[in-house]
């Protein structure tokens, strides 16, 4: 097939660098945001983050130590000298021209000696290094020099400490991460169970009404949570549920059971009929059968509607939002956190992007790790 | 952390209480009500048999319909009362306002310029990285790469594109990207070609795809009929036809700010588009996912015949595969349909329905918890509801029709 259809080397080609455009496309948004969220905040005002992953060309402007300073003036040979490093010691970065007036900050190379006032000179070397000579003695401040420095690209994590671990509570997302996990556990294990026993019924077991149950799973997957809003407000409120981790457990429960439902009966009406009419006529009960033959083998649906009801809970906004963050925000998920974050904080990059980068970052390793119960729920659930 | 050890003691309970339940019930079934000995054990058999299913069945139907049937019932209640009298009913008055809104009709247009245009990129991307990646090697590979942002949230995708729309002043450094490109152009000639003919041209290659697609549904009216379900198809194809003309002509006429930084959410007719991208973003990984595995479904002797009779990889695509998946595309295309529907966290996240780019979801957020005025939230949520049931009800009866 391949050497039909590919005969045309050149389409081939077409087809090669579409494909690396796209996911270049695709991976450039959130790139983006992972490598700000590694920089500081005047790194991410002073530059696009694409430019930060090559070495950076910046006009800086620089000054030597203050020759007042003790111990920073030596007579050398009978000349007033004051040498260093203009960046504080030698760094990573690199001066490529210099000049020592603002209009003209090109006008030495490296390691060329500059003619300043009164038969004072000074001389840059490409790491910094300077050599400041005076035939008097110096005073005052130290020289200022303009330079154009080639800055390698530089991270930090200082960020990702910021928004984990630090004590003032606007911006730790350490407890929001928690609460998430809190909320996002219960929530999508107990919906596989209740599910789980629903799905055999309706996939195994003969009875009047299968088929109307059936098909009130199959509507009651495409309802709008919009609409049990309020009315499950009203309830948890008059029930004393009111806003809480009990009350977001169940909304999320009741609204991840249609799909589980859906997806674990497709897969069981697909297991082998003879193992369970066997163990049937052995003498084995339905709740054995369940226990011991259909759950082991439902496992990859199971991961599969694991997998959804994981993504779907974590990244949730709306349910937390009405179900269960109150008004002291003790309970605030990370979802909601980071909305505020962008209200509070719009302009602060570094913490918007950390903060979102911390929790996209578990998503994306269950993403990654599980990918293939993913597709295969994906393609269970809506390919009929 | 007294939340966590509260979350494992409700993990504990809900898992062992569900077990428990089930367990007990069956055993007080067959050795209480109605052992399966004695004189009356055959009877006593085929009743627990009779009732067993409904134990195995009864806390999911609770759920369900605690969780999903009544709320639409009640909500359907609340939208006919006014709470503020008591919740006295008012019959349509709480429609009746709605309707009157400017913001209620805004939030309708938008939504339905999500529903065209959001399923329609979505899949026409998905399709054409599902058909780009098919036969590499790296495909899958790359398919991973692209169905990636499916784990992302919506917040977390609203932050990453806000840093993309970003806009400073024009005398710093843009560090939004979108600035950064629309600051290269200046007017001149590249300028002209990029952002008038390109696009242009582009917006017409997508006027031919759909105006031939709708043809190929036309041909095929005549020849196998379906003129109803076909029939809504070219219109829908006709409708985006039209919308592609207008845009290319838009790109000609349009007038370009140049050399200005632009704050790009807050333009009225752009943002809402820009919101657009986000959800495009997510979704094609989805529809990609779904072709490619119809793609890869298509007998392979359908397309090696047409080879041989000389078809080129072009309409091999058009004719031979696309005919043959076209039941997956509708799939997929209800299926965004639905996620559109709901979108609620991008629009809250990035502009909150502000500049023109209200939707349905979002408007009956600020009426419900905002206004607090729960009768005309309640009632935008039945227009939700409304837009999703020809959906339902499509589904039900599919459903319905495979299991007879």
């Amino acid at each position: 097939m391949d050497n039909i259809a590919g005969s045309k080397s050149s389409l081939s080609w077409a087809v090669h660098f579409s494909v690396v455009a796209l996911v270049l496309l695709w991976l450039f948004p959130t790139v983006g945001l992972l490598v700000s969220s590694f920089r500081t905040a005047d790194q991410i005002s002073g530059s696009g983050w694409w430019q930060s992953l090559f070495p950076t060309q910046q006009n800086v402007t620089l000054r030597s130590a203050d020759p007042d300073d003790e111990g920073v003036q030596l007579v050398v040979a009978g000349v007033y000298t004051v040498e260093g490093n203009l960046f504080g010691s030698a760094g990573s970065s690199t001066i490529t021209v210099w000049g020592t007036s603002s209009r003209a900050i090109d006008a030495y190379k490296v390691g060329e000696t500059a003619e300043l006032k009164d038969g004072e000179t000074i001389t840059v070397q490409a790491n910094g290094d300077y050599r400041w000579t005076s035939p008097v003695e110096l005073t005052g401040r130290g020289q200022r020099v303009f330079a154009t420095a080639t800055t390698p690209p530089e991270f930090t994590l200082g960020n990702y400490e910021n928004v984990l671990f630090s004590a003032d509570s606007t911006d730790s997302m350490a407890k929001a991460f928690f609460n998430t996990l809190t909320v996002t556990i219960p929530a999508t294990i107990i919906p596989i169970v209740i599910a789980a026993f629903a799905a055999y019924a309706l996939a195994w077991m003969d009875f009047p009404g299968r088929a109307i149950l059936i098909a009130i799973v199959v509507g009651l997957l495409v309802v709008p949570l919009q609409l049990a809003l309020i009315p499950l407000l009203r309830l948890h409120l008059g029930i004393g549920i009111g806003k809480g981790y009990l009350g977001v457990w169940l909304a999320h429960t009741g609204f991840g059971l249609p799909l589980a439902i859906y997806l674990l009966r497709n897969y069981m009406v697909g297991l082998p009929r003879d193992i369970i009419e066997n163990a049937r006529v052995d003498g084995a009960t339905d709740f054995q059968i369940f226990t011991k033959i259909i759950l082991p083998l439902s496992f990859p649906a199971l991961a599969s509607f694991a997998i959804f009801q994981f993504l779907w809970t974590w990244n949730d906004l709306l349910v937390a939002k009405v179900f269960l963050i109150d008004a002291t925000g003790e309970t605030t998920v990370m979802t909601n956190q980071i909305v505020e974050l962008l209200g509070t904080r719009g302009g602060n990059w570094e913490i918007l992007a950390t903060a979102a980068f911390v929790s996209i970052a578990v998503p994306l390793l269950v993403f990654f790790a599980m990918q293939k119960y993913l597709v295969r729920g994906l393609l269970a659930g809506s390919v009929k | 952390m007294e939340a966590a050890y509260k979350g494992l003691l409700t993990i504990f309970l809900g898992v062992g209480g569900c077990l428990l339940y089930f367990y007990l019930s069956n055993q007080f079934l067959d050795k209480v009500l109605y052992p399966a000995k004695g004189v009356n054990a055959g009877r006593n058999i085929n009743r627990a048999n009779m009732i067993r299913p409904w134990l195995f069945v009864l806390p999911a139907m609770i759920a369900l319909g605690l969780y999903l049937a009544y709320p639409v019932v009640a909500t359907f209640w609340y939208s006919l009362t006014d709470r503020n009298q008591g919740d006295a009913f008012v019959g349509l008055a709480n429609y009746q306002q709605m309707i009157n809104e400017p913001k209620f009709w805004e939030a309708m247009r938008n939504n339905m310029l999500w529903l065209v245009i959001v399923p329609a990129a979505s899949t026409a991307f998905g399709l054409m990285a599902a058909q780009l990646t098919d036969r590499i090697g790296w495909g899958s590979f790359a398919k991973s790469l692209i169905f990636m942002p499916m784990a992302i949230s919506f917040v977390g995708a609203s932050v990453i594109f806000k840093l993309i729309y970003d806009t400073r002043p024009v005398d710093q450094a843009q560090i939004g990207v979108m600035n950064a490109v629309w600051l290269q152009f200046e007017g001149g000639i590249g300028s002209w070609l990029i952002l008038r003919l390109l696009p242009a041209l582009l917006m017409l290659c997508g006027a031919a795809i759909t105006a031939y697609t709708a043809y190929g549904f036309l041909l095929a009216i005549r020849e196998k009929g379906g003129a109803f379900v076909r029939g809504i198809a070219i219109g829908i194809l006709a409708l985006i036809t039209l919308a592609f003309l207008s845009l290319a002509l838009g790109a000609f006429t349009s007038v370009h700010r140049y050399g200005e930084a632009q704050t790009w959410l807050t333009l009225p007719g752009w943002n809402s588009f820009l919101l657009m991208v986000v959800l495009i973003w997510i979704q094609t990984g989805f529809a990609m996912v779904i072709l490619s595995a119809a793609l890869r479904g298509i007998p392979e002797e359908t397309i090696e015949a047409s080879i041989v009779d000389g078809a080129n990889p072009f309409q091999v695509f058009f004719k031979i595969k696309m005919p043959q998946i076209s039941g997956t595309i509708v799939v997929v295309w209800t299926t965004i349909t639905l996620v559109v529907l709901k979108v609620f966290d991008i629009v809250f996240a990035m502009t909150n329905g502000q500049w023109e780019t209200q939707v349905l979801a979002n408007y009956m957020y600020d009426k419900l918890f905002r206004a607090n005025d729960w009768g005309v939230g309640s009632a935008s949520a039945m227009i939700i509801m409304l837009l999703v049931s020809p959906i339902l009800i499509w589904n039900v009866y599919n459903a319905r029709k495979e299991m007879s």
